[in-house]
């Protein structure tokens, strides 16, 4: 018996995200006096995997196959099935990603398990139960679920988790083949485009977030919420009437019909805080907000406010972060 | 094209989330449902795709009766006929076998649904659905075209990216914006509903993986600490002093 992890790689190293899994299952090993092993596919390099050994995992699987540097549903499944059949895997990790989500989803079926996604919690294991704690009504709510099959799955949600380094500690690796066919290669992705992240962060992944609303005027005036960002190390992100009106893409959309965010800072500049907007942000951990309206509900969430015109505060904030120690 | 779009009944984006019965039960008092705005996406699709190419739209909700005002909507949209599953939706697990139930038996080129409900925020029947019938499921999708008769192409989001696919009919798709505008009913698409068929149909034999125990609502903050306008920098002192997050 053993606790299986499901890591995704990008350019060669493992995602933050997928840190936090490799911690959350190094965790829940330790709690059932067993070991965790991580499962990796693609586009990771073999140090990156032996460093696992800091977030608790003692040996890793690798599958090189070079067809896996993009995701592909069928194979990935196919893949972690056999590590989990090889390690008697009873716990399953993984990061509640796009990926993570769909490849638990379709393992739920195949290994007879019991699934929760979006869990900010380690499990509370005691008379047979195993009930993990889960982000449902769009971030208003939490609900205690009670895993009853012999196979538990989690997808654990982003930055939820505290990643641990333990430095020094590293894991073996081991190459895995699961002799893929052409059939789990039928829905395979014709072409896969990244958006330009370059000097960027990814918002999904991003410890600090600087996001705009209505209040910001115009495109024109982006520029301030991007050099903040910059100097801020943050990712960009707005409400949804900016993204319905074009003046932002959808992908940066943050709400409950958008993106759901937890950095542990979010920056709300000319946004009132509309319900289904607060859905999406209020499991950040600290919230600042610029608004001119000193009535906008988005106040009644923010742990440091400031009312003003956001283009006129914002300019001030830029300075005073360029000022910081780095 | 026989498409079947999947919907679930939801409290509205704007609704105030509450649990009775010792926060193991949501509160349904006072609190408006509508249709999963994720599935509107999937819905207002599956319309235009028929009216280019022709076919059907079924709509398919697994839930109570109290759905039925929603599932008459979808119905007011554009799609053709219904079928409720008389079941409460226990888990994902319990949905995606009644969904598949449904799916091999009316054979459909397409199974469309939103990417998550708003409610439980799953993602998870659509691809739960691809494994158990065994095609395709290609989640979350934000474009869907026809290649020709056979063959759709999509685009997915993955972090930081997009993917391009192309899959043979049947398959699974979930939607997200801007997949398409979605549609509101008109006056004759309400009238036209009212006699459209929807079909009721007891659930199939299906066990829910897990049961939820107890609910609870995050903490409030503890209050906003205001800064002045004029000394806004200080903000991003505070940040790094006191909140420690700079």
């Amino acid at each position: 018996m053993s606790v299986l992890v499901f890591v995704e790689g990008l350019n060669g190293e493992i995602k933050k995200s997928s840190l936090e899994a490799a911690t959350y299952g190094g965790q829940v090993a330790q709690a059932m006096g067993t070991s965790a092993t991580a499962v990796a596919i693609g586009d990771v390099n073999e140090d990156a995997l032996a460093r696992l050994g800091e977030q608790g995992i003692s040996k890793v699987l690798y599958d090189a196959d070079d067809r896996l540097k993009q995701f592909v549903a069928d194979a990935y499944v196919k893949v972690i099935a056999k590590a989990a059949q090889q390690e008697n895997a009873k716990v399953l990790v993984f990061s509640n990603s796009n990926i993570g989500a769909a490849v638990g989803s379709k393992l739920a079926v195949r290994l007879n398990g019991s699934l929760a996604t979006n869990v900010t919690e380690l499990p509370k294991m005691d008379g047979g139960n195993f009930i993990v704690t889960r982000g449902v009504f769009s971030g208003k709510a939490f609900a205690d679920v009670n895993l009853t099959s012999d196979v538990k799955i989690i997808a654990v949600k982003k930055n939820s988790t505290d990643i641990t380094s333990n430095a020094g500690n590293t894991a073996t690796v081991e190459k895995l083949s699961a002799d893929l066919t052409d059939a789990e290669f039928a829905a395979a992705p014709k072409e896969t485009v990244m958006q330009d992240t370059s000097g960027g962060v990814l918002l999904q992944e991003a410890e600090i977030v600087v996001s705009g609303g209505r209040g910001m005027k115009g495109p024109e005036n982006w520029h301030l919420i991007e050099e903040l960002a910059k100097e801020l190390g943050a990712a960009t992100a707005c409400s949804k009437p900016v993204s319905d009106i074009g003046w932002r893409p959808h992908h940066e959309h943050v709400g409950q019909t958008g993106i759901t965010v937890s950095p542990n800072l979010y920056i709300a500049a000319g946004i009132s805080g509309a319900i289904q907007h607060l859905a999406g942000v209020n499991s950040s951990k600290v919230i600042v907000v610029i608004n001119k309206d000193p009535e906008a509900p988005f106040f009644k969430a923010a742990d440091y406010g400031i009312v003003g015109d956001a283009l006129e505060v914002l300019p001030k904030l830029i300075e005073a972060a360029k000022a910081l120690d780095k | 094209m026989k498409i079947l779009v999947c919907i679930s009944n939801v409290p509205d984006t704007t609704s105030k989330i509450n649990f009775t019965g010792d926060n193991k039960e949501f509160d349904k008092n006072g609190v408006q449902f509508v249709i999963n705005p994720w599935d509107e996406y999937a819905l207002t699709r599956a319309i235009e795709l028929k009216e280019a190419k022709g076919g059907s739209v079924t709509v398919l909700n697994v839930g109570e009766a109290d759905a039925e005002p929603n599932i008459r909507k979808a119905l007011a949209i554009g799609a053709d006929d219904a079928i409720r599953v008389n079941a409460h939706p226990k888990d994902a697990y319990f949905v995606a076998q009644q969904i598949t139930a449904i799916a091999k038996e009316g054979g459909y080129d397409m199974i469309l649904m939103g990417k998550e409900s708003i409610d439980y925020n799953g993602f998870q029947v659509h691809n739960m659905v691809g494994e158990m019938m065994g095609i395709p499921s290609v989640t979350p999708a934000f474009k869907l075209d026809m290649v020709d008769d056979s063959t759709a192409r999509l685009e997915r989001e993955i972090e930081g990216g997009k993917e391009v696919v192309e899959v043979k009919l049947p398959f699974v798709a979930s939607a997200q914006q801007p997949m398409c505008e979605p549609r509101i009913p008109n006056m004759r698409g309400i009238m036209t509903a009212r006699t459209k068929p929807l079909k009721v149909v007891e659930p199939a034999g299906a066990e829910a993986k897990s049961e939820y125990v107890n609910y609870s609502k995050p903490e409030k903050k503890s209050g906003v600490k205001m800064i002045d306008a004029e000394n806004a920098g200080e903000v991003i002192k505070l940040l790094r002093n006191e909140a420690k997050v700079l």
